[in-house]
């Protein structure tokens, strides 16, 4: 079984994800971070593949990318460095990409090379939902892979529907329209948008992200949804000395308990 | 075979609208409008009375005698140059910015590389009393600076762009980046015929004014609305289009499309996507992107700031790929040299991205007399530092 179905049917509430950007900071720190990372509480991760024009990204995983693609960091080179990964990692773990690298890579290739290593999704935000239905879908079934679709306080409801009939594993739903690494303001207006998805009663899980950087957003957001995802708040941690060491503390003011020693 | 966009968004292989979720209402709310506000007649009225009056069309399109006796053909020479603020950029803004009015819109934002199209926007923000941002790359910044004086004075915000190679690449993907983080209010005036569905088609429209007209001019200068040959020079590619619209279903006329060479193909410094470039996604649409192995996008070079874009238009794509028209390339020293040619022949400086399109007049071979079209894109006083440089004058 996909383990993000295993995860969602096993945890309901407060599920934590984060997000980094392979290759950074260190072309070799992917996996290490990865295990740190299940070691100190998260319950899945998105681990990001570095594109050149990153045009949802804010600032913070701009950089990260940018680093990332300087440090050598390929399609090719992570999955080289992912054979490990079921040995290291035994939580979900998603790539996180945008489509361009995906195409060149061959998305035939890049689905199998998933299931081979042990990626159970794929989240790539440029991917339109036509275009995925057409050309990429029969794919990721074959493959067991979840393919995530985003949807913003914009998206109409029977888009939404329609998201929720081709999704397999959760549903991402952005706090805002914006790109990532703004703080999140939880206005009446971001609650009614949270409280009216909640009503849907969708059939699969969601996630709420973009803007999640604390364990008062974490929990806000966790009322709503089944859990949170946080990216830039976790990228600028890479960015700092001793940043393996930094994780637990980290994890742990998210989830708003003591922190966990290794 | 269709060279227009089908109901998906998509010529041929190319196309699309690859955005992510955050930009599909405002993409979508266009693609479902576009088409009915423009076809409205009292869109056509006014676009076409601020085409005439404001911008000063239609532009001539001039027979040069001593170009022609040059290469032992006929030459015209279509003058965008001569529109208000210097190039073909401002038929697209007119109609973008009237489109936004229609659409509610109360802010604009645009990309800008060389600083036209920038300055384009500024100019028909002031005209409508519009705020106006203008993205460019930090590195563009210092090398462009009448133009960004030319944005700043008449109203608009320029924004630096310093992410990435802090270019016309970078730029846009800011400009992307404000209207996901700005989606209700804003308009976001692409420059070219790029970008998600239905822009390429939209920009394509604004700019087919340029074939429409020299088609109506051929027809009275030569009783002929036909030329053999129809040149214009390539970055994202929308003059090209403007000047090859009318014309993409007439089979006896020959396209030609001029990218630039930069230093050479091979020289690693270049701006020729079609010879350099494989299919991938780019800025939202599926077209023909200059990339590496791994599918991140190369930084072009051409001496000519307009021409220095890693991709071309999906349109352009689908031209390429089903051989409708030509791409060529021209390197920079063949286009310094063409402008300098027609300043002296002509008394006109041309652009250096127009120039391009004129340096390829050395490769061809005429049959007797035939029939050439060259949209002269926009003029060379923005230029005018770069030529001095080049030829030590």
């Amino acid at each position: 079984m996909n383990r993000i179905k295993q995860l969602f049917e096993q945890k309901r509430n407060n599920v934590l994800s984060i997000y980094f950007t392979a290759g950074y900071p260190n072309i070799d720190s992917t996996l290490d971070i990865a295990e740190a990372l299940e070691k100190a509480g998260a319950d899945f991760l998105e681990i990001g593949v570095p594109y050149s024009d990153p045009l949802a990204d804010g600032p913070v995983i701009q950089n990260s990318s940018q680093k990332a693609i300087e440090n050598g960091m390929t399609v090719k080179v992570l999955f080289e460095q992912l054979k490990d990964l079921r040995k290291r990692v035994s939580i979900p773990v998603l790539l996180m990409g945008y489509v361009n690298p995906v195409l060149q890579y061959g998305v035939e290739n890049f689905c199998s090379k998933c299931a081979e290593v042990g990626v159970d999704g794929v989240i790539v935000p440029d991917l339109p939902m036509y275009e995925y239905e057409e050309l990429y879908q029969d794919c990721f079934i074959q493959n067991q892979l979840s393919n995530i679709f985003l949807i913003t306080p914009t998206t109409s409801e029977a888009r939404i529907r329609r998201i929720d009939e081709l999704s397999n594993g959760f549903i991402y739903l952005l706090s805002t329209s914006s790109t990532t690494g703004k703080n999140l303001s939880v206005s009446s207006q971001v609650e009614d948008y949270f409280s009216r998805i909640k009503s849907m009663e969708l059939r699969n899980p969601t996630m709420i992200g973009f803007g999640i950087s604390d364990n008062k957003s974490f929990s806000k957001a966790s009322e709503y949804a089944n859990g949170a995802i946080v990216g830039s708040a976790f990228v600028k941690i890479l960015a700092e000395e001793n940043y393996l060491e930094k994780i637990p503390e980290f994890i742990g003011s998210l989830k708003g308990k003591e922190a966990v020693s290794y | 075979m269709s060279y227009h966009v089908n109901e998906k968004g998509y010529y041929g292989n190319f196309g699309g609208a690859y955005v992510p979720e955050m930009l599909y209402p405002n993409v979508e709310e266009l693609r479902e409008k576009y088409l009915s506000i423009m076809s409205e007649p009292a869109f056509q009225h006014e676009f076409l009375l601020l085409l005439k009056d404001y911008v000063g069309r239609p532009s001539p399109l001039y027979l040069a005698e001593r170009l022609s006796e040059k290469y032992g053909t006929t030459i015209y020479l279509k003058r965008e140059d001569l529109n208000h603020t210097g190039a073909h950029k401002i038929n697209n803004t007119i109609g973008q910015i009237l489109l936004a009015e229609r659409l509610g819109k109360k802010r604009i934002i645009a990309e800008t590389g060389a600083g036209q199209h920038g300055v384009a926007t500024a100019t028909v923000c002031a005209l409508k009393g519009l705020e106006c941002v203008v993205y460019m790359g930090a590195v563009d910044i210092e090398r462009q600076a009448p133009n960004v004086a030319r944005m700043k004075m008449m109203g608009a915000t320029v924004i630096p762009a310093t992410s990435g190679s802090q270019t016309l690449k970078d730029a846009t993907n800011e400009a992307l980046r404000d209207w996901i983080n700005n989606p209700v209010d804003t308009h976001y005036i692409i420059g070219s015929v790029v970008g998600p569905h239905p822009y390429p088609d939209m920009v394509a429209r604004f700019q087919s004014i340029i074939s429409e007209e020299t088609r109506a001019q051929l027809k009275e200068k030569t009783g002929k609305v036909n030329p053999d040959y129809v040149l214009a020079c390539v970055g994202g590619g929308s003059n090209a289009m403007g000047m090859f619209y009318h014309f993409l279903d007439q089979d006896d006329v020959k396209l030609i499309a001029v990218e630039a060479a930069g230093k050479g193909v091979e020289s690693g410094e270049s701006a020729a996507t079609t010879l350099l470039g494989k299919e991938g996604v780019l800025h939202g649409s599926r077209s023909i992107v200059m990339q590496t192995e791994d599918g991140q996008v190369v930084e072009p070079y051409s001496i000519s700031a307009g021409l220095d874009y890693p991709g071309i238009g999906p349109q352009h794509a689908h031209l390429f790929a089903s051989a409708r028209a030509k791409y060529v390339s021209i390197t920079d020293n063949e286009a310094m040299d063409a402008g300098l040619q027609l300043a002296r022949l002509e008394g006109i400086i041309p652009a250096i991205e127009s120039s391009h399109a004129l340096a390829y007049l050395d490769k061809m071979e005429f049959k007797g007399d035939e029939t050439v079209v060259i949209c002269l894109s926009g003029r060379g006083d923005k230029d005018l530092s770069t030529y001095m440089t080049h030829f030590g004058l």
